[in-house]
C-alpha cells in the first residue's frame, strides 16, 4: 500500500498546456501516472500530449473521472482554481504554483474548510508514490519504492533525504511536500496519520524548517500516538531572526520558530533529530535495523 | 517589503485612523519649518529606518523648542543609527519626521498579523506599550491576549474583549471598536502581513492615536498594491540583495566567511546548517530558484567573488528543474570579469551533472569537487581557513 495516490489515480493538470503545464505533465506521464487530461480556459475541446483539453475541472470530472489535480496556474489565479478544483469534487488537490498571496489563501481555506477534499502546497514539489505515480515537479528517478514515508515543508531538500533513503536501498512508500507557505494545506499530523495507518511505511523522515509551529504541533501528536519511528532535521539553525529565508513560511518572527525550538519539541516526544542533514539515510537504517 | 513609519501613518490615515499631525524633512532646515509649520510648543523628531528599538538608540528625541528641533535635526540627519534590530552596522538616517507633541495618558501594544495557527487574521494587543513584545510574552503571557477575527469584519464581542484587557471604558471601548474595524479593513484592503502600533496611545483627552507605525506589505501581493509598492526606499536594503533580486536569485547577506550557492530555499538553509556543524559560518544564504539561466548564475558567482568576506564558495546544487550545465557555463562567464580568487567547491548531482562537470574540468578551472553535501562542506570549512591563514 501506499498512501493517497497509486497507478490507477486519475489525475488531471490545472494549467496544462502552458509551458511548466507541458514539461511536467509529460514528465507524469512517462513516470506512469494515469494522467487523464487537462484544464486551460478557453482550449477545452482540444488535444494537448493526446489527452483532452476542458474549460473546467468540472468537465475534466464529468467526463473522465478525475480524482487529483496538479495546479501550474500563476500566483494570481491559483487561489480560484485551488477552490474550482475543491468544488467541482477532486479529492487531491496538489498546488505547485509559487507566490500566491497569503491573505488568497486565507479565503481558500476557508471556503474548503467544508468540502472533502486534500489540499497538498501551495509551494510544495508535490507528491509521489515511487514506481506507481507523481503528482508534481520531483524527479523521478531518484525514488525507489520502500519503507519509508517522507513528508517535508522543501523541495530540493527532501530530494536530498530522497536520494538517502534510495541509496541505503531503503526507498519510500511515498512522499509529500507540504510547501513553504505559512497557510497551506496538508501538515506534518496529517500526512503522520496516514503513514501510521499505512503497512507499507515502517518509518517517517520528516524534514520542517522554521516559521511556525508545525513541528511543534506535529511532535505532540507524536508523542501521543505515533508507534513508527520518526527521524527529523529541521533547516534554519543558521538563518537571522526577521529575515525571510526564501521560503514566504521560513521566517523567525516574534523570537517563535527557531530551530533550537522545532528540535527540542521534537526529541522531547522521542524522535530521533538529526542536525546533520546528510545522515538522515542512515539513522533510518538504524532505527529499522 | 517595509516602509517607513511616515509612510504607514499616511495609510492609517486614508483609512480613517487617528495620528499624530507630522511632516517629512529631509534636511535640518526642512525640519525647523516643519516644526514652525506644525505650530505648538512641542515637538518629536522621529529618526526615519526600517528598523525597531529607534527610541532606545536616541533615534527619537523630544524637543521644546525650535532650536532643540534644530539640533536634533543636525545630530541625527546623516547619523548611522544603530538599534536592536539594525545588526552592528546600523543603519544611515536620511529621512526625519517631524511630529507634533502630544499628551500621553496610556501607550499599548497593538498588532495586527496572519495568524498560521488559527489561519486568519489576527489582533495581538496588550496594555503594556511601547516595551518589546516578545519580553511580554515571555515574562507576563497573562498581559497579551490573541484575538483571531473569524468573519469578514471585526464584531463587537471580539473587539470588547480587547478593550477590556487594555482597561479601556464608556465611549472609549466603541472608539477602540471603530479602530479596529479601520485598521482591520485597511489591512485586507493593503495585504498586510504584519500592522503594529507600539505604541498606541491614549490621550489625556481620552483619544486613540497611533503613535507610532510599522506596517510590512505581503511580498506576493505587491503586484497589486501598486500604490504600497511605490513607497519602497532602496536605501533601507542591502546592495547586494537588490542587483541580486534583478536577476531573480533570492540572497540574504550574512556575516560569515562561506560563500553559498545552492537550489531550492530548504536545501540553501541545510547547507548554511551544514557548515556551522562543521565549525564555519555561512556569509549568506543564496537560492538560485527553478527557473534559473546562465546570466543569474553568472551573476550570483560574481557576488560570491565581489565580496571581501568570503574565504571559500560551496556551491551545492540537486539539479531537478535546475540543470547542472548552466551552473557550470554561468561559472565560465562570471570569471571572466570576476577572477577566482578564492577556492570554489563543487557538489553537482541531477540533471545533466556529466555535462556540468565536463565544462568546468574543460575550462582547466581548478575546483573542488565533492561527491556528497557532507563532503563538500568539509572541503569548504578546511579551505577557507586555508585562505584565512
Amino acid at each position: 500500500m501506499s498512501v493517497l495516490l497509486d497507478r490507477h489515480t486519475r489525475v488531471i493538470c490545472q494549467g496544462f498546456t502552458g509551458k511548466q503545464g507541458t514539461f511536467h505533465s509529460e514528465q507524469m506521464i512517462a513516470y506512469g501516472t494515469s494522467f487523464v487530461g487537462g484544464v486551460t480556459p478557453g482550449k477545452g475541446g482540444q488535444t494537448h500530449l493526446n489527452r483532452p483539453v476542458f474549460n473546467a475541472v468540472a468537465d475534466a470530472v464529468e467526463q473522465e473521472g478525475a480524482e487529483a489535480t496538479v495546479i501550474f496556474v500563476p500566483p494570481r489565479f491559483a487561489a480560484d482554481a485551488i477552490i474550482e478544483a475543491a468544488v467541482a469534487g477532486i479529492q487531491l488537490i496538489c498546488c505547485i504554483t509559487e507566490g500566491i498571496p497569503v491573505q488568497d489563501m486565507l479565503r481558500v481555506k476557508q471556503q474548503i474548510a467544508d468540502i472533502d477534499c486534500r489540499l497538498i502546497g501551495p509551494n510544495c514539489p508535490g507528491i509521489i508514490t515511487p514506481g506507481e505515480a507523481k503528482i508534481g515537479i520531483m524527479p523521478g528517478h531518484i525514488h525507489l519504492p520502500g519503507r519509508v514515508g517522507v513528508i517535508s515543508r522543501s523541495g530540493t531538500l527532501t530530494y536530498e533525504a530522497v536520494a538517502q533513503l534510495t541509496s541505503t536501498g531503503l526507498g519510500q512508500s511515498t512522499c509529500i511536500g507540504m510547501g513553504g507557505d505559512p497557510i497551506h494545506g496538508m501538515d506534518f499530523i496529517d500526512a503522520l496519520k496516514l503513514f501510521e495507518a499505512d503497512d507499507q511505511t515502517e518509518g517517517v523522515v520528516m524534514i520542517g524548517e522554521i516559521g511556525g509551529a508545525d513541528e511543534e504541533n506535529a511532535a505532540e501528536y507524536i508523542r501521543d500516538h505515533a508507534c513508527k519511528p520518526v527521524v527529523a532535521f529541521i533547516a534554519g539553525a543558521t538563518a537571522p531572526k526577521g529575515k525571510r529565508m526564501g521560503h514566504a513560511g521560513a521566517i523567525i518572527s516574534g523570537g517563535k520558530g527557531t530551530a533550537e525550538a522545532k528540535f527540542m519539541a521534537l526529541e522531547s516526544a522521542g524522535v530521533a533529530i538529526e542536525h546533520n542533514p546528510t545522515l538522515l539515510g542512515q539513522r533510518m537504517l538504524e532505527l529499522l535495523k | 517589503m517595509n516602509i517607513h513609519e511616515y509612510q504607514a501613518k499616511a495609510l492609517l490615515a486614508e483609512f480613517g485612523v487617528p495620528v499624530p499631525r507630522g511632516q517629512l524633512a529631509l534636511s535640518v532646515s526642512d525640519a525647523v519649518a516643519a516644526a514652525k509649520a506644525l505650530g505648538g510648543d512641542v515637538w518629536v523628531v522621529k529618526a526615519q529606518i526600517h528598523a525597531g528599538g529607534r527610541g532606545k538608540a536616541g533615534g527619537v528625541r523630544l524637543c521644546q523648542s525650535l532650536d532643540e528641533v534644530e539640533i536634533a535635526a543636525t545630530a541625527l540627519l546623516g547619523s548611522t543609527l544603530v538599534t536592536a534590530q539594525t545588526g552592528e552596522a546600523g543603519k544611515q538616517v536620511n529621512r526625519l519626521y517631524i511630529e507634533e507633541g502630544l499628551d500621553i495618558a496610556s501607550e499599548f501594544y497593538l498588532s495586527l498579523l496572519v495568524d498560521r495557527e488559527n489561519e486568519s487574521i489576527a489582533f495581538v494587543v496588550s496594555p503594556d506599550g511601547g516595551m518589546d513584545i516578545e519580553k511580554v510574552a515571555a515574562d507576563t503571557p497573562d498581559r497579551i491576549l490573541t484575538v483571531p477575527i473569524a468573519a469578514d469584519e471585526v464584531s463587537v464581542q471580539e473587539s470588547s474583549s480587547m478593550a477590556a484587557l487594555l482597561g479601556l471604558s464608556g465611549d472609549q471601548v466603541d472608539d477602540f471598536h471603530q479602530l479596529a474595524c479601520q485598521l482591520h479593513h485597511m489591512f485586507r484592503q493593503t495585504d498586510g502581513a504584519l500592522l503594529e502600533l507600539n505604541p498606541l496611545m491614549l490621550t489625556s483627552a481620552g483619544k486613540l492615536v497611533a503613535l507610532d507605525a510599522k506596517f510590512v506589505v505581503d511580498d506576493n501581493a505587491i503586484y497589486r498594491q501598486k500604490a504600497v509598492a511605490d513607497l519602497r526606499d532602496l536605501d533601507e536594503e542591502d546592495p547586494r540583495e537588490i542587483e541580486a533580486s534583478q536577476f531573480g536569485l533570492n540572497y540574504i547577506a550574512l556575516d560569515g566567511h562561506i560563500g553559498c550557492m545552492v537550489n531550492g530555499a530548504g536545501l540553501a538553509m541545510a547547507t548554511m546548517d551544514i557548515i556551522q556543524l562543521k565549525g564555519d559560518r555561512p556569509a549568506n544564504f543564496l537560492d538560485v530558484g527553478g527557473g534559473v539561466t546562465v546570466d543569474a548564475v553568472c551573476e550570483a558567482f560574481k557576488l560570491l567573488f565581489s565580496d571581501d568576506h568570503v574565504k571559500a564558495v560551496l556551491v551545492n546544487i540537486f539539479g531537478g528543474i535546475v540543470r547542472c550545465d548552466i551552473i557550470a557555463n554561468g561559472l565560465i562567464e562570471a570569471i571572466k570579469t570576476h577572477p577566482m580568487r578564492v577556492p570554489v567547491v563543487m557538489r553537482l548531482v541531477g540533471t545533466n551533472e556529466e555535462e556540468g562537470r565536463a565544462i568546468v574540468k574543460d575550462a582547466g578551472l581548478d575546483v573542488r569537487w565533492a561527491d556528497d553535501l557532507d563532503q563538500a562542506a568539509e572541503f569548504a570549512v578546511t579551505a577557507s581557513r586555508g585562505v584565512g591563514q
